[in-house]
């Protein structure tokens, strides 16, 4: 197999790799932040379920998220099947929503009591109080966390082989299999090491833009 | 009719009766001083005044409009009109530090005046400019005009204080609060903030100030209250409250403070 065709399969399999992640960080990104209302909602059952499927998710592996979507519904003989890309995206954007809700929570939490009470004291409606000065300082101090979150999510997408979405890294194992040519393990670790060092500039990129102000 | 009646005003947080029935009244372009140990209610207190907290029994009277009765249910847009009536400055500043000086003082009134309103492209600009420079002349009064484009990280704590003030006068309320305006900050800070007060206070602003310090209390107050334990232990001048008071406590109370 010359270098160019194993190329040209190496980035068959990134493209999938790059969908997972682009479409499971835009779902759970704002996902997440329904979770985060939910587990701090008023309502008390709203709450507990919330908190039940967050604690759940978390204590669990990914892996097992995605084998339980894909299989779980055809051994309880559920009229319900998803394609396994399908089956890989929701088990991601759950299991990452719930992650990015409690970075959420904790951005929520960590704002004083103070900043609120100035904004009511100011006449500012709830909305006006937690989108023109909440929500910013929120931003400021999930930034780092939720770029470590984001990084993993690079390196978690290769878990979507377990139900054998050729992503990367099956892309690579298929392509070994038939040539033991070691070396796609090389190939593969640079395309996953360029993503990663893009995300991290970016999110550099954001840190530096909010630094204009502490909190 | 005085012009702010505060009647009856009790408040317990679950089994504690932190006010036990507050009165007190006072004039137009009066400064009131409240006095008194800490964990007595001032700061309590302030916060039923400023809707922050809903007493559980009481009223509250500025100009003739009754602006609380206990029990009555309001909605979150009433609060937010009656609050209007009072400003508040709170011990620890609480200023936005993502905005600008200058735009932690434009921002409410900016979001007052365009909410609800179908205005032009021209009208908001022209209203924009006006807030922005009765903000700039705020500035001015707090003696921090050069600063309009600074973030609060940059500002010491004083200024930081003293912008809070112009942001509370922005919204030009009836009577401004402040709880303990100069407890955070350190010693040779605290002089600015007391100047600015007492500068308002010669443009006949009505206040009230809870402090700890007396010797601003003594000259800035035309009426001074001792809280001890939710109740108003001595009420008067201050020539009455600090040269002849009635209560043992209020004694006690003056003695420690002296040292
Ligand atoms: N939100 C609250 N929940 C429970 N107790 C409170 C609350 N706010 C104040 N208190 C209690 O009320 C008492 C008076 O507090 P405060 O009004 O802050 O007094 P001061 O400002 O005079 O020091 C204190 O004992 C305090 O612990
Ligand atoms: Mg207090």
């Amino acid at each position: 197999m010359s270098f160019t065709d194993i190329m040209k399969s190496l980035s068959d399999g990134f493209s999938v790799t790059l969908m997972i992640f682009g479409i499971t960080l835009a779902a759970s990104l704002p996902l997440g932040l329904v979770f985060t209302f939910g587990s701090m909602s008023k309502i008390l059952p709203l709450r507990w379920l919330t908190k039940f499927v967050v604690w759940v998710v978390r204590g669990t592996p990914l892996m097992l998220q995605i084998i339980l979507i894909f299989y779980g519904p055809g051994l309880l003989n559920w009229d319900l099947k998803f394609s396994r890309l399908n089956a890989v995206l929701i088990a991601f954007i759950i299991n990452y929503s719930c992650y990015f809700s409690e970075i959420y929570r904790a951005g929520l939490e960590s704002i004083p009591k103070g900043q609120y009470e100035a904004g009511q004291v100011l006449g500012m409606t709830k909305p006006q109080i937690f989108f023109r000065v909440v929500l910013m300082q929120v931003v400021k101090r999930i930034v780092p966390p939720m770029g470590n979150e984001i990084i993993t999510l690079v390196k978690d997408t290769s878990l979507a082989r377990v139900i054998a979405v050729t992503e990367l890294v099956k892309a690579a194992e298929d392509i070994i299999s038939h040539y033991a040519n070691i070396k796609v393990y090389i190939y593969i670790a640079v395309f996953y090491l360029a993503f990663t060092a893009l995300v991290t500039w970016l999110l550099h990129l954001a840190e530096k833009k909010l630094s204009y102000y502490s909190v | 009719m005085a012009f702010l009646e505060i009647s009856n005003i009790k408040k317990s947080f679950g089994k504690t009766e932190v006010l036990k029935g507050i009165d007190f009244t006072m004039e137009k372009g009066e400064v009131l001083v409240i006095i008194g140990s800490s964990g007595s209610g001032k700061t309590t207190l302030l916060r039923c005044i400023n809707f922050l907290e809903t007493p559980d029994s009481g009223s509250i009277t500025v100009n003739g409009e009754n602006l609380f009765k206990a029990g009555e249910p309001y909605s979150d847009r009433e609060k937010r009109e009656k609050r209007l009536h009072f400003g508040m400055v709170f011990q620890q500043f609480n200023l936005f530090p993502q905005y600008t000086v200058l735009k932690n003082i434009t921002l409410a009134p900016e979001l007052r005046e365009f909410k609800d309103k179908k205005l032009s492209r021209a009208e908001k600009k022209a209203l924009s400019l006006q807030i922005e420079k009765n903000a700039r002349l705020l500035l001015e009064t707090v003696g921090l005009s050069e600063k309009a484009a600074s973030y609060p990280c940059e500002l010491s704590g004083g200024q930081q204080q003293r912008v809070a003030i112009a942001r509370a006068l922005a919204l030009r309320p009836d009577i401004l609060c402040f709880d303990e305006p100069t407890s955070a900050l350190d010693p040779e800070l605290t002089g600015e903030v007391l100047r600015v007060i007492r500068g308002l206070k010669s443009s006949d602003r009505t206040m009230i100030v809870v402090t700890h310090e007396m010797n601003f209390a003594r000259g800035v107050a035309d009426k001074v209250i001792y809280m001890a334990d939710g109740v108003i232990e001595e009420f008067g001048t201050p020539d009455e409250v600090f040269g002849k008071p009635k209560s043992d406590k209020t004694k006690a109370f003056l003695s420690s403070a002296k040292d």
